[in-house]
């Protein structure tokens, strides 16, 4: 055994001197693997944290949120509207939102101005999410104004600044009082945007969906399972730009890596030949070339998803922003929750480390097993 | 005279700090985290209490704001050949809607 291991290392000192031969060849090659298996892993883990996050607090969502559509658009919810929900059984609770969009001149931002049902924001103030309270500069006391549709400037106090912890949900969200909400959108009094219902069992859900369409043709409930649904389907593989543009570049590192690999450079079918002709056996060459796929696909792979966790978990995937902020202002700076898929991290070590392993060997092999005569004399 | 370090000594050396690395990240993503936890239930409430059902990621436009909200229509909403001009509309699928079946009348 030991006597095999020594075998085994004498055949790495070769491999590595040989690489080192060719230094900045084999480092750009490691550098380029790094950074693709880096890209991925990034991809992947940052999705899959996502998700789950999303999974996680979305499950407190409403069950059902009724919406009434006119001409295939979301429209207001009239006065007696959510009187007719309440016969239908099963509906434990029923609430009429109050929300809507808000363009801010200012910062050119989007924001969601909402009415929490709950109450605890007193008239004449507001509360913001935190990335609200970075954009405009504000600070609990503050007075800020905005100018509603009417052309009115409404001044409110900054009451409270949403905890950092629940940015991924609420960057964006200014608080504030129904009476407020009414007067700066000019908000018919008795209408809603739309309305949450709870359901006290689970399996009813779709039941009171329903007898709601059958009750009131002109609604559309949305049940909670279609938004899990829709944030488990985020940035799935189909649809992420950033895969669609990595797929240029897998394919860039593909083409590099197989005319590396296995375009043998006459240096190297010389190697072998004189490797041979010294009484190197088939078998010793293939072992030395071996060690050399493993090692560097080996180490791009470690190296790259290390990187890769870092930059998701503790640096919050600062070099996505620019892809994920697309033209919004506002961004939520939140930190994930590290989680680790199994399955993704095997895939992507089968789809890093073996078909470069692959590649190595194939022409070696062709090559070890040729006479040395001819492989010498190319 | 100090011995020479063997090259595979470095190199094995490298791969084993390295696979150390790669074991503690799958480590640290298995410990549970109390602070984590309590900063994800404080969410959860903040979104039961609010009534909340999407995440704040994308605020350019209605429809990437609240994807789940946004009608069936919303990405050819401006006028029937108007493209997605939204950079987020290429990372966003479109919501997974659930079809409640309805019942049809005549017209009186």
């Amino acid at each position: 055994m030991k006597q095999w291991i020594e075998k085994q290392r004498y055949l790495i000192d070769f491999t590595l001197a040989s690489l080192a031969r060719r230094k900045t060849r084999n480092l750009g090659l490691l550098g380029v693997y790094i950074l693709l298996v880096f890209v991925l892993a990034s991809v992947a883990l940052y999705t899959h944290a996502l998700r789950i996050e999303a999974g996680k607090v979305l499950a407190a969502s409403p069950e059902v949120i009724l919406q009434r559509l006119v001409a295939g658009r979301h429209d207001l919810i009239p006065p007696g509207y959510i009187d007719r929900v309440g016969r239908i059984r099963g509906v434990q609770k029923k609430e009429g939102r109050l929300w809507g969009y808000y363009y801010d001149a200012v910062v050119k931002a989007n924001y969601t101005f909402m009415v929490p049902n709950a109450g605890g924001v007193e008239k004449g103030e507001i509360v913001v999410g935190p990335a609200l309270e970075r954009s405009r500069g504000l600070a609990a006391g503050n007075g800020i104004s905005f100018r509603s549709y009417s052309g009115k400037l409404h001044t409110f106090i900054v009451a409270d600044v949403l905890p950092q912890a629940s940015e991924l949900v609420s960057a964006d969200l200014v608080l504030m009082h129904e009476e407020d909400f009414r007067a700066f959108f000019d908000y018919p009094s008795g209408h809603f945007t739309d309305i949450a219902l709870t359901v006290a069992n689970p399996l009813e859900v779709r039941n009171v969906a329903l007898k709601l369409s059958a009750a009131l043709p002109d609604s559309r409930p949305i049940l909670r399972d279609e938004v899990l649904r829709t944030y488990a389907s985020i940035f799935d593989w189909r649809e992420g730009i950033v895969l669609a543009l990595l797929s240029a570049a897998i394919l860039a590192f593909g083409i590099l890596a197989w005319e590396k690999a296995s375009g043998l450079s006459a240096d190297e079918k010389r190697e072998i030949g004189i490797l041979k002709a010294i009484g190197w056996e088939t078998g010793d060459i293939i072992k030395m070339k071996f060690w050399e796929g493993l090692l560097i696909s080996l180490t791009a792979f470690l190296v790259g998803f290390v990187a890769a966790y870092l930059h998701v978990f503790y640096y919050a995937a600062t070099l996505f922003e620019p892809v994920l902020k697309g033209w919004s202002v506002l961004y939520p700076r939140f930190q994930l929750t590290p989680h680790i898929d199994g399955l993704q991290v095997a895939t992507l070590f089968f789809f890093t480390v073996f078909p470069y392993a692959a590649a190595v060997l194939v022409p070696i092999w062709k090559a070890a097993i040729t006479d040395p005569d001819a492989v010498m004399r190319g | 005279m100090a011995r020479r370090i063997r090259p595979s000594t470095r190199a094995l050396l490298v791969l084993a700090v390295a696979a150390a690395a790669f074991v503690a990240t799958l480590l640290d993503a298995a410990i549970p985290r109390a602070r984590r936890e309590a900063e994800s239930n404080e969410t959860r409430a903040l979104v039961a209490r609010l009534g909340l059902t999407d995440l704040a990621l994308f605020t350019e436009a209605r429809y990437t704001r609240h994807p789940t909200q946004a009608d069936l229509h919303s990405a050819f909403q401006d006028h029937p050949l108007a493209l997605e001009h939204f950079p987020t509309g290429s990372l966003l699928p479109p919501p997974r809607h659930e079809a409640v079946d309805r019942e049809t009348a005549l017209p009186d």
